[in-house]
């Protein structure tokens, strides 16, 4: 796999350096050609300004972005070759549609021909086909966001840059074209990066996920690798609906067990076997833990422990049971109907090989199930 | 609006009326003039009852003035001329500087600029009296008086921060996006100043330019120090008519008609920019 795009310590200070709004913080990352990459973070998480620097329109204040060979960092935009649709669409309001879209095709100098061809095709792509020969003040809000993906997908650059670019689409519609988008990028063998905090987004379309916060980038990995080994605790509570159950924990080991003392006095105890010996090592050495679990993966079971059921939901093909536990809530999803009223009590049972344990002060993952991380 | 109750309706109307009556009376009361003879027009007391001349008319566009002392010959249409030009070519530096100025003001954040910006909207702050005597002395030596020249850098004084202003918050109106999308497909930046952001700031930059249009116009006392006759707009030219035999009061009357005639055409036919050009300038800061 050749490497496309590449991030080298890249620091953006708003501001001057070292002395302004740190917005990104020495971000490394390498993308191969034909991959599709999710920026993934909440707002003011640095994945705009990451995506602006690549782009062009923000100077990179530290590090070196090399895009197809070529070191692009001092570049201006207009010799980078990268495609973009804009978060605010940012369509030319003087001319059509179909002009917007066609645009860099003409600067492009490709012919007539062409031009009308990629255009139809992208614009059936998209279902815009009917709104080609207005003008972007005279369509609703999806549609000119549909057209700014248009005018981005249309190119044939060296990258994609997708800025939210589903965000004002009906539900129905954004899944729909999700996956088309993604097949016409894969099909034409692009190299595209969406810029989303929509999670079902960057997991439906990206083959990597990189998660950002606070300007650092917490994980980038596969959607299942971040799902199942989240890098640390940031990672693990911000991907997931509902997010992941925590708590935090003391370790002890009284020779064949290892307890979890709780808050409210809960202590979970398991087998010592059932953690592998580095792992073991690791929850003792640093005593305060936070205990993670999916909500999917906590199970009701007689000999589980006492939690009191203070919401029950049924969403009509899940239920979110939300009950008091350790001090705190613990969420627990199941597939079925579940009839437990509120302020009863159940008995969670919590897995060891489900179980994600952070460290307390940092926040680095030390082991998921049984496995170091 | 239409909850409006009558007695309100009523009052508006009558304030409306009355600030109307304000404001257009004088101009009404000098048309009124301007076809009066002079003896009409001193006549105690006044009255509305005349009968109307083009005489006045006739004297500024012949250029011959006839008083009691003789015939006095004056240049009205001359300085009519130099206000056009004077305020046409002025407009038209203006923009040639101010407009690209203004761009990058709104959008490059260099080290300075709002220092920058500010001072050259300082030179509206300064009482033009403050700079006319070291102007006077400079422009004697450097041999810019009374050259069209010299009159036209000093209007850019006047000009020049309004259309900076005025444009500058019309540019930051538009999405810095736009802009981008066109450059990053493959676009230079002089060409996307070109193509997006001069067609989409145009209204403004009308705007603008009116406004800076109808403030050079009515400039009077910079061409007073720094211009002779032959240079000199309307609104200097105006004091010829008070002569050593008496003031021409229908003449003078005449020569405001034809002076505010331009500007008033072209306030009316673009009051819609106008208003906007205004608050606009005077929201952005």
């Amino acid at each position: 796999m050749t490497v496309q795009l590449s991030l080298k310590a890249v620091d953006k200070f708003y501001g001057a350096i070292d002395k302004g709004v740190h917005a990104v913080r020495n971000i490394n990352m390498d993308v191969h050609k034909g991959e599709i990459i999710a920026l993934l973070g909440s707002s003011g998480c640095g994945k705009t300004s990451t995506l602006r620097m690549v782009a062009g329109f923000e100077d990179t204040s530290r590090g070196t972005i090399t895009l197809a060979g070529r070191e692009i960092q001092k570049l201006p935009p207009v010799k980078r070759n990268v495609a973009m649709a804009f978060e605010g669409y940012s369509l030319y309001p003087t001319v059509t549609v179909r002009e917007n879209i066609a645009f860099a095709l003409k600067a492009a100098k490709l012919s007539e021909t062409e031009v009308a061809a990629k255009v139809k095709e992208v614009s059936e792509m998209l279902e815009i086909t009917d709104i080609l020969d207005r003008f972007p003040t005279s369509i609703s809000g999806g549609q000119q966001q549909r057209a700014s993906l248009a005018r981005a997908l249309v190119r044939d650059a060296d990258l994609h840059l997708l800025d939210e670019p589903m965000g004002q689409l009906e539900p129905q519609l954004r899944t729909l074209l999700r996956g088309r988008i993604k097949h016409y990028i894969k099909e034409r063998g692009l190299t595209a990066i969406l810029v989303t905090h929509d999670q079902t987004e960057a997991n439906a379309m990206a083959d990597r996920i990189a998660v950002m916060e606070g300007g650092v980038l917490q994980q980038f990995a596969s959607p299942e690798e971040i799902k199942e080994a989240p890098a640390n605790l940031f990672t693990g509570t911000f991907v997931g609906e509902p997010p992941m159950n925590v708590f935090p924990a003391v370790v002890s080991d009284t020779g064949d067990q290892i307890h979890f003392d709780l808050q409210g006095g809960l202590d979970l105890q398991y087998p010592a076997k059932d953690f592998s010996a580095d792992v073991r090592q690791a929850m003792l050495s640093r005593r305060q833990i936070v205990l993670g679990v999916r909500p999917y993966a906590v199970q009701r079971s007689a000999e589980g422990a006492p939690a009191t059921v203070e919401a029950n939901q049924w969403l009509g093909d899940q239920t979110h049971i939300a009950a008091r536990f350790a001090g705190a809530s613990i969420v627990l999803v199941e597939h079925d109907f579940t009839d437990v009223a509120l302020g009863s009590e159940i008995r969670v049972h919590l897995n060891p090989n489900d179980l994600h344990v952070f460290d307390a002060e940092t926040g680095q993952a030390l082991s998921h199930g049984a496995q170091l991380a | 609006m239409e909850s409006v109750n009558p007695i309100e309706r009523a009052l508006r109307g009558i304030a409306i009326t009355l600030v109307i009556l304000f404001f257009m009376f004088p101009i009404f009361w000098i048309i009124l003039m301007s076809f009066q003879t002079n003896e009409t027009i001193l006549r105690m007391p006044p009255s509305m009852v005349f009968t109307p001349t083009l005489e006045n008319y006739m004297a500024l566009i012949t250029g011959k003035l006839e008083t009691s002392a003789g015939i006095l010959e004056i240049a009205f249409m001359k300085n009519l001329f130099n206000s056009f030009f004077l305020s046409t070519a002025s407009v038209a530096i203006g923009l040639v500087l101010g407009v690209p100025a203004a761009y990058a003001f709104a959008r490059l954040k260099f080290k300075g600029s709002e220092d920058i910006a500010f001072t050259l909207l300082s030179f509206r702050f300064a009482p033009p009296l403050l700079v006319l005597l070291p102007l006077t002395i400079y422009f004697q030596q450097l041999g810019l008086a009374n050259t069209y020249g010299g009159l036209i850098w000093v209007y850019q004084l006047i000009v020049l921060p309004l259309i900076l202003w005025i444009v500058r918050g019309y540019f930051e109106d538009i999405p810095a996006d736009v802009e981008y999308a066109y450059r990053i497909a493959g676009h230079s930046w002089g060409a996307t100043f070109r193509k997006i952001a001069l067609p989409l700031a145009g209204p403004g930059i009308a705007a603008a330019a009116l406004l800076a249009f109808i403030f050079a116009w009515n400039n009077f006392v910079f061409a007073l120090v720094l211009a002779s006759a032959d240079k000199q707009p309307v609104t200097v030219g105006a004091l010829a008519f008070v002569t050593a035999s008496g003031i021409q009061y229908g003449q003078i009357a005449a020569g405001i008609v034809l002076s505010i005639a331009p500007t008033f055409a072209l306030a009316l036919y673009a009051q819609r920019y106008l208003v906007e050009g205004l608050s606009l300038g005077a929201v952005k800061g």
